[in-house]
């Protein structure tokens, strides 16, 4: 169950369109290491963690993550917006206007659409929450990789909020891979997975 | 007048963000440490100070969530006719 606010988690209000940075940051929204990614990575994984504390974790960054999606598209919406045919032309927004218009569509930077295979759900907490923790530094590569193409400080704010977040996400999912090793055989940590193989 | 208003009404929303923030980031923090009381009393104050702010702007500009609703006596349903988040004006 989830209910929505009608607000975003940190304000986007961007003055100048631009198609060629609508491009870039969209990545974030279904490029290999965006947000929507994040969201379904935790939200799926959740389910097969035996600790509930770290259920609890992938719940709630599950959930933040789906408000880091909201913030990424509401950036590439504003954007995007009132721009003239020229720029859409002159920018090589044309290959995406021609089969979404202005429309939000989750693809890569790159022009490659959004995939559930760039992320894993493995039913096993301790390779998941590897992973989870790996996610949260690419994630946070690419927003120092858009902070270094972006100048317009209307577009910086909000990126720099969303690349701290991701900073925040890797330290309590290494606090969760901690509270989960600390729950292991202490000789093996890795030849059992919790949620799967029984106890003796 | 309307720019005051305006005004007090965009600073609602403002410290409305800045206390959902706190509250953000206590629930992960209480997620990995769900035995420290003292975080746990640092939340509850936040979460406290949100419902009396999220009613409060219920109440004079129209809900932020569904369960806001009951405050005040507007005579549309501005969920619906209030800016969208996306919109980029609040």
């Amino acid at each position: 169950m989830w209910s929505y606010e009608k607000r975003l988690q940190f304000p986007v209000s961007i003055k100048e369109p631009n198609a060629k940075l609508a491009q870039v940051i969209m990545s974030q929204f279904g490029g290999p290491d965006g947000e929507l990614a994040a969201s379904q990575r935790y939200l799926s994984q959740r389910y097969s963690s035996p600790y509930r504390e770290v259920s609890a974790i992938l719940t709630d960054i599950g959930t933040e993550e789906l408000a880091h999606m909201e913030m990424i598209s509401a950036m590439v919406h504003q954007l995007t917006k009132n721009l003239s045919m020229e720029e859409i032309e002159e920018s090589g927004f044309d290959k995406y206007y021609v089969d979404h218009t202005i429309g939000l569509w989750p693809q890569a930077a790159g022009g490659v659409p959004f995939n559930a295979c760039v992320f894993q759900s493995k039913g096993d907490i301790i390779t998941d929450l590897f992973e989870d923790m790996a996610a949260e530094q690419k994630a946070r590569t690419t927003y120092d990789n858009i902070l270094r193409l972006v100048h317009d400080n209307d577009i910086c704010e909000p990126i720099r909020f969303l690349r701290e977040r991701e900073i925040v996400h890797f330290q309590r999912f290494g606090e969760a891979l901690r509270i989960v090793q600390d729950k292991l055989d202490s000789q093996n940590f890795y030849a059992f997975n919790p949620g799967f193989d029984q106890c003796n | 007048m309307s720019n005051m208003m305006n005004s007090e009404k965009e600073m609602l929303f403002h410290d409305i963000g800045i206390i959902d923030f706190v509250i953000v980031e206590m629930n992960l923090y209480l997620d990995t440490h769900p035995t420290d009381c003292e975080a746990m009393e640092y939340l509850k104050h936040y979460v406290r100070l949100k419902n009396q702010a999220m009613k409060e702007y219920a109440m004079k500009y129209g809900p932020l969530r569904i369960q806001d609703a009951d405050a005040g006596n507007h005579k549309e349903w501005l969920w619906a006719m209030q800016p969208w988040p996306w919109e980029g004006e609040c």
